[in-house]
């Protein structure tokens, strides 16, 4: 049980893909469009039932919870060893200039 | 009827109450407007802007010389040339990017005509630069953006936009892909009354002026001179536009304007499948080419954002140099910044090498970086998803299934865009208001300032000889 008051994430579908605009191509018009947003829960739910919440500019918005507490998963990536090799490639083309 | 489509019926009545803006005494004669007269009575003079943009500690930035990448890049010119590269540092902005200039004007008109919120749509750094600005103000602030695709992968970039608004306090909607994020965009704005920061309102081009006026105030004091080319990325129009404009204000009438969009040409941009398969959310020819031909696509009746008048060349760059300058510029010059920034830079580069040695090109902006707004994780997120990284030749690029990083500087090269192709598009696009008439004197005059042509190249173009 998730408590009231809680801020959480939660999911939705704005347009079903019967209802999406003539214009978007082949691949879009066959998945629905979707929406995320994150508030505070104005009463205790679970996960994965349709609730209400205060949103940060005071909205209440309807959905379903996805999620209590929602983190930040951004980091800087896993390695790519070609970018290391620019740097000192590019130092080294400036040093034999100098010579 | 979609039910996407219902409320765009609505369209100019929801707008005129979001923006305070009548643009109906702005129409002139069949396609014709007053742009300059929409300019100047919506917007402000430089001095209103400049103080403003003081207020909010926004501008004023200092102009860094590349020293190293000068260096680099006279080694692939013949002798005598190079020109000297230099870099307006616009991430020293708050919120981090020449955003702030374009929003801080919205965001005092939303605060003087007495609005409670500001809404604006946006995945970049326009959004962090509204809920900055609103959160000095006390203003609510909603942020649109269209973050995922239907497996709900978020590209690195969208997803850091999204952390940094919420920082300020904003609320942020996110959509999965699909143009009719502007339905959902126009259904809050009518139920939340808030002001629209559209980045295509006079406002939002007028605050990027003081952007173009500083350039050509502090390179005269220090260099003497206007820089003979100022370089500028493009995807909406405004950032053209904007600094374009002030550079005029301040009587720098000789720097050539060149545009700059990295080649994003082959993927659609309202693909579900291809949204996670570019590597640039901005910045790009998937924004930059169709609002060059039809800038009118915007979210305001008429657009203030109209590149076409003001671009001198166009070029694309790939995303392989751009993302190896972004290095070239951390390595070689100690400045670490966010990778969408450097397509000018790119551009600059390559340019500079046909461009005598006392010549000058300056880049005018920069913007912040951080984790998921870094190459790393962009490149990192590219190859997790099936894009092939490598070093080679730029030129076998094939924008959604790989990323080729220039084995070798020399191989930078900025593609020249055929302008006249451009301007065929752009006529071609308003063929069906002006089909079967003549165009009136008014008319062809509009034409001209749209397309920066003179009589009988209008003539040229509109009787399709080449």
């Amino acid at each position: 049980m998730i408590k009231k008051d809680t801020w959480v994430r939660i999911h939705g579908i704005v347009l079903e893909p019967s209802e999406r605009s003539a214009n978007v191509p082949e691949d879009t018009s066959k998945v629905p469009l979707e929406f995320w947003t994150k508030g505070w829960l104005t009463e205790d739910a679970d996960i994965g039932q349709k609730v209400t919440v205060r949103t940060a500019c005071g909205r209440t918005q309807a959905g379903t919870l996805i999620e209590a507490e929602p983190m930040y998963e951004l980091n800087y990536g896993k390695l790519v060893p070609e970018l290391i090799e620019i740097g000192p490639k590019l130092r080294q083309l400036l040093e034999e200039d100098h010579e | 009827m979609s039910k996407a489509d219902q409320i765009l019926q609505e369209k100019n009545v929801i707008m005129k109450k979001a923006v305070g803006i009548d643009y109906d005494i702005f129409e002139q004669d069949g396609i014709a407007f007053d742009y300059e007269r929409m300019m100047r009575e919506s917007g402000y003079t430089i001095e209103e802007l400049q103080e403003i943009q003081s207020h909010f500690f926004v501008g004023n930035t200092p102009i860094i010389e590349l020293y190293n990448l000068t260096k680099l890049a006279r080694q692939y010119a013949k002798p005598g040339y190079g020109a000297r590269i230099m870099i307006k540092d616009e991430a020293c902005n708050p919120s981090g990017s020449f955003k702030a200039r374009r929003a801080s004007i919205s965001v005092y008109e939303a605060k003087r005509l007495g609005y409670k919120g500001i809404l604006t749509a946006t995945s970049g750094n326009y959004g962090a630069a509204v809920a900055s600005l609103a959160a000095k103000e006390g203003l609510k602030c909603i942020v649109v953006q269209e973050t995922y695709d239907s497996r709900h992968v978020g590209q690195p970039e969208i997803v850091e936009k999204a952390r940094a608004c919420e920082a300020y306090g904003a609320e942020v909607f996110q959509l999965s892909v699909g143009p009719e994020l502007f339905s959902t965009f126009l259904q809050l704005l009518k139920d939340t009354e808030y002001f629209n920061a559209s980045l295509y309102t006079p406002f939002g081009i007028a605050g990027v002026e003081t952007l173009g006026y500083e350039i050509a105030i502090d390179m005269r004091e220090k260099y003497g001179k206007d820089p003979e080319a100022v370089v500028i990325t493009n995807a909406g129009g405004g950032n053209l536009t904007g600094t374009a404009r002030g550079l005029i204000k301040a009587g720098a009438l000789n720097s050539r304007i060149v545009a700059a969009s990295v080649d994003l040409s082959g993927l659609h941009m309202a693909s579900d499948n291809a949204f996670n398969r570019k590597s640039f959310t901005t910045g790009h020819t998937g924004f930059g080419m169709p609002f060059c031909t039809n800038p009118d696509r915007s979210d305001v009746p008429r657009s203030a954002a109209r590149p076409m008048r003001y671009i001198d060349e166009y070029y694309t760059i790939t995303q392989g140099e751009v993302f190896f300058m972004t290095e070239a510029l951390a390595n070689l010059e100690g400045l670490e910044r966010g990778p969408a920034g450097n397509t000018s830079l790119a551009v600059a580069f390559s340019l500079a090498q046909q461009m005598k040695e006392d010549e000058i090109i300056l880049v005018q902006e920069t913007e912040y970086t951080g984790a998921g707004k870094h190459l790393n994780p962009q490149l990192s997120f590219a190859r997790d998803n099936g894009i092939e990284i490598k070093f080679g030749d730029p030129k076998d690029q094939v924008p959604g299934q790989n990323i080729i990083l220039p084995s070798d500087p020399a191989m930078i090269t900025a593609v020249p865009v055929d302008m006249d192709r451009l301007r065929r598009s752009y006529l071609k696009n308003l063929q069906p208001q002006m089909e079967g008439r003549e165009l009136s004197e008014l008319e062809r005059t509009y034409l001209k300032d749209e397309l920066k042509l003179n009589d009988e190249q209008l003539e040229q173009l509109l009787n399709g000889d080449d």
